[in-house]
């Protein structure tokens, strides 16, 4: 039997193959533990994998990822997939996929864009997806300088 | 159709323009007059001053028979107040059949055309798109030096603060200009920015003076450096001394070199120069208007 390191969950989402050493920006930007929430939350990294050599890992007891959330994920960890559980089945088996414009996730990090200035308005950007992946601001045509910080 | 960012543009869209400014240069001079756009209005809305650029739309639609409102400066406007732009935006395009936008904030133009039914002119905002500047440009170059096409262009001053040369460069990339940054290594070009005219296939260069260029450029463009960009002003005055266009240096010139300048100069061009046949930029400025004037016509007719 292969070593268990994380326990399985009952109910909740898993997020496996995560680029090694990004599993607490995945953290971040889904915002958990949530306020006032107890269930749990298992973080491994640098996980042996197969398919990546290393991987990290996330167990999340109780949260059903919405898309939104998935596409968010999709910016820092391309490569993930998400598994949704429901009684210790799979419920449900998703694949993050890279969209070429995010609108609303993301922020921009030119202080000066109109969309920085309280107009009534939905970010949009369009994502480049070279050596890394980078998020350049439709409204003022800047690259985004952190993503993680920018779509925490 | 709005005019946001030169980005928007094909070489094709870019030619376009450019013909019926060429068109428009007699009713620019006060020669022949128009009314082709008669009983239609222009809202000038400048959140921020700008009295070349204001003077010489106001100018184009005037001659061209139409009329134009708005205001120069934010103050006593509603914006003052605290109404966004978007408002403002909505507001200007029930009283007007196209507007023309001034505002410190990037993304301010696309914003605007995102809320208005009329179509928008970006007449700078912020450090983003100027793209009337940009077409101006282009139209002097084609004007002054015969052609448009694979000219050898050197651009020199502030070329990573200075808007309009972004725009410039990426434009001459499209007509597969010969380039060359010109900049105190503070001022360099963005490395982004040289990235992506390398993508549209040009080979810019980087070069330290002025005098590297002067035998081989069709135009050399040259823009301000601010005092503010330097901490130490004996670095300023030390770097204003070496970006500058004298007579002296002019005789090493290329027989029909051109002299362009966006305004208002310093002490980037000595005033000697003026007089002489390498100056462009005031014909440059005054280009400003047939180059609007063919956008104008070309945004309200609802073409592109």
């Amino acid at each position: 039997m292969k070593e268990m390191k994380i326990q399985p969950i009952k109910n909740g989402t898993v997020i496996d193959h995560i680029e090694p050493g990004m599993a607490l920006k995945v953290v971040r930007i889904l915002g958990i533990p949530e306020p006032e929430s107890h269930s749990t939350i298992s973080i491994a990294m640098f996980v042996k994998s197969k398919k990546m050599k290393e991987k990290d890992l996330l167990k999340i007891e109780d949260r059903e990822l919405k898309q939104k959330e998935v596409n968010k994920i999709s910016l820092i960890a391309p490569n993930a997939t998400i598994v949704i559980i429901k009684d210790y089945n799979v419920k449900k088996k998703m694949r993050v996929s890279l969209p070429e414009v995010i609108n609303g996730i993301a922020r921009c990090s030119n202080p000066n864009c109109i969309t920085n200035k309280g107009e009534p308005l939905e970010t949009e950007f369009s994502v480049e997806n070279g050596k890394e992946i980078r998020l350049r601001c439709l409204y003022c045509e800047r690259y985004v300088t952190d993503i993680v910080e920018s779509i925490a | 159709m709005h005019v946001v960012s030169i980005r928007d543009f094909s070489k094709k869209d870019i030619e376009r323009i450019l013909n019926v400014a060429e068109k428009m240069l007699p009713i620019a001079r006060g020669e022949k007059t128009s009314d082709l756009l008669k009983n239609r209005i222009m809202a000038t809305l400048f959140f921020e001053p700008s009295t070349r650029t204001r003077l010489s739309f106001e100018s184009a639609m005037l001659r061209l028979g139409g009329r134009a409102l708005g205001f120069a400066d934010p103050g006593g406007t509603s914006a003052k107040k605290g109404e966004t732009l978007a408002d403002t935006i909505r507001m200007a395009a029930a009283y007007s059949d196209v507007i023309v936008l001034r505002h410190p904030q990037e993304g301010a133009a696309k914003l605007a055309a995102r809320f208005s039914d009329k179509p928008i002119i970006n007449a700078g905002d912020g450090a983003g798109q100027h793209p009337t500047q940009t077409l101006l440009d282009l139209f002097t170059i084609r004007k002054e030096t015969g052609k448009l096409n694979k000219r050898n262009v050197a651009l020199v001053g502030d070329l990573k603060y200075g808007r309009t040369v972004h725009s410039l460069a990426y434009a001459l990339a499209m007509f597969d200009a010969k380039l060359t940054f010109i900049a105190p290594p503070t001022l360099q070009m963005p490395e982004e920015m040289i990235a992506t005219v390398k993508k549209m296939g040009a080979k810019p260069e980087l070069a330290n003076r002025v005098e590297d260029v002067i035998g081989t450029a069709d135009v050399i463009y040259i823009t301000r450096i601010q005092k503010e960009r330097f901490p130490d002003p004996s670095e300023y005055k030390k770097v204003a001394e070496i970006y500058k266009i004298t007579t002296d240096l002019l005789e090493d010139a290329k027989k029909g070199m051109k002299i362009m300048h966006p305004l208002p100069r310093v002490k980037e061009i000595t005033q000697e120069v003026d007089s002489t046949k390498y100056a462009a930029y005031f014909k440059q400025a005054f280009y400003g208007v047939p180059t609007r004037m063919a956008l104008l016509k070309l945004v309200t007719e609802g073409g592109n």
